[in-house]
């Protein structure tokens, strides 16, 4: 019983050390490419957030599954890079036809964004992450979500800043993803304020 | 798939590495790589990773061309590369098991680099495997050469060091080591710095109008 409150202590403090502490956009630049093509307005921003984070959420944890139970045993380790990539197409490609089959209203609002997630690295990023620091089942739950949402987060408050920008007067060279890296480095800069405050 | 007449090697050299940069010209491929650049010896293995890959998926693109269904020529060009990906990673841990472990998951990230992606989908699959090799080969160089810089850029700045050697100014007493250089917003600043030189330069140069990745 002990062991398990241990663990949930410890998915609770990924789960915020990936939003805050360890951003996966802000520190390991994973998913820059859509960050910076999809932050213009807030609304779509939101929707390519909340799909990230649902299929992040779950999509580590089916990667988990599959490396500790078909790659692990089988010594397969060094195929994890196809496996990984196979599992989440076709892990979005299903939730494409599922959503569209059961609520059009949803898919007309997540349903341009699902196949961009497929090559969004961050998705990729999180699974190889979660191999490489060796997480328990329990803690990638809480890292998978964490992780989705702090991306969220921050194309969120991205958005939210690049629409306000639009009357602003940017250096010609700067204008577009020159001005997006610079506000980009600022919140990494804020985010770094974060350091410390969890192990 | 129209059938054009293939662009000579001088212009797909040129375009690889300036007209057509990656970097600046399409924005893709930022993702995997800026990670590593806070130091230099990382990123030029990174680098050169990258470069093979692409180079070598575009060939093996180009080959399979007229066999791959067009409907499923995501899945296929993913494989190819993910199969090159493979190699790179257990060649790494197999003779330099340290870089492997230093670049982390980012080597494995090569596969979503969009830059692979967007070369694959935008020349190679409807050109011969010569040019196409090319093309992978000179967009990798160029974008490896903005990377080298950005990461010289971070090293001197943040450490004072090139290659880990020290470098005489600064190294120095009289230069403050920007120790924000080497922590993420760093990389941040410096990609956005050297976009904006290009681009001005090239808003002078009046570029004609080229076709991007994506």
């Amino acid at each position: 019983m002990d062991n398990i409150n241990a663990e949930l202590w410890l998915m609770v403090v990924t789960l915020f050390a990936s939003v805050f502490t360890n951003n996966i956009l802000l520190t390991t630049f994973l998913g820059m490419c859509s960050f910076v093509s999809v932050s213009r307005e807030v609304k779509t921003a939101a929707g390519l957030g909340a799909a990230v984070v649902f299929v992040m959420t779950l999509t580590t944890v089916l990667n988990w599954l599959a490396y500790y139970y078909i790659l692990v045993p089988l010594h397969l380790e060094f195929f994890r890079f196809i496996l990984f990539i196979i599992i989440i197409a076709a892990f979005v490609q299903f939730v494409e036809m599922v959503i569209d089959r059961y609520s059009p209203k949803l898919y007309m609002a997540l349903g341009i964004f699902l196949p961009l997630i497929t090559v969004n690295c961050a998705i990729l990023g999180a699974a190889l992450f979660m191999v490489i620091r060796q997480y328990s089942f329990i803690v990638t739950i809480g890292y998978g979500f964490g992780a989705g949402l702090g991306w969220m987060m921050a194309i969120l408050a991205m958005a939210g800043i690049r629409q306000r920008l639009t009357e602003a007067r940017v250096p010609r060279g700067l204008r577009g993803p020159g001005i997006t890296l610079i506000i980009a480095g600022m919140m990494a800069l804020a985010f770094v304020g974060f350091t410390g405050v969890l192990k | 798939m129209s059938p054009q007449p293939v662009k000579p090697a001088g212009a797909i050299i040129m375009d690889g590495l300036w007209y057509d940069n990656p970097i600046f010209r399409q924005i893709l491929g930022i993702c995997s790589t800026l990670a590593v650049t806070n130091v230099i010896l990382n990123t030029a293995v990174m680098c050169i990773s990258l470069t093979l890959v692409t180079a070598l998926s575009c060939w093996t693109v180009s080959i399979l061309r007229d066999w791959t269904p067009r409907n499923i020529r995501m899945m296929v060009q993913t494989l190819i590369m993910a199969f090159y990906v493979i190699i790179v990673d257990i060649l790494l841990k197999a003779y330099w098991p340290e870089m492997s472990r230093n670049l982390g998951p980012y080597v494995g990230l090569i596969i979503t680099n969009c830059i692979l992606m967007g070369r694959c989908e935008a020349f190679a699959i409807s050109n011969p495997p010569g040019p196409s090799f090319l093309d992978g080969f000179f967009n990798g160089l160029g974008y490896s050469s903005i990377l080298l810089a950005i990461a010289a850029t971070r090293e001197m700045t943040g450490m004072g060091t090139f290659l880990g050697w020290p470098v005489p100014f600064f190294s120095g007493p009289y230069w403050d080591k920007w120790v924000i250089m080497v922590m993420p917003p760093g990389a941040f600043f410096t990609l956005a710095c050297m976009i904006w030189l290009c681009r001005s330069i090239w808003t002078k140069e009046k570029v004609p109008a080229q076709t991007g990745g994506k």
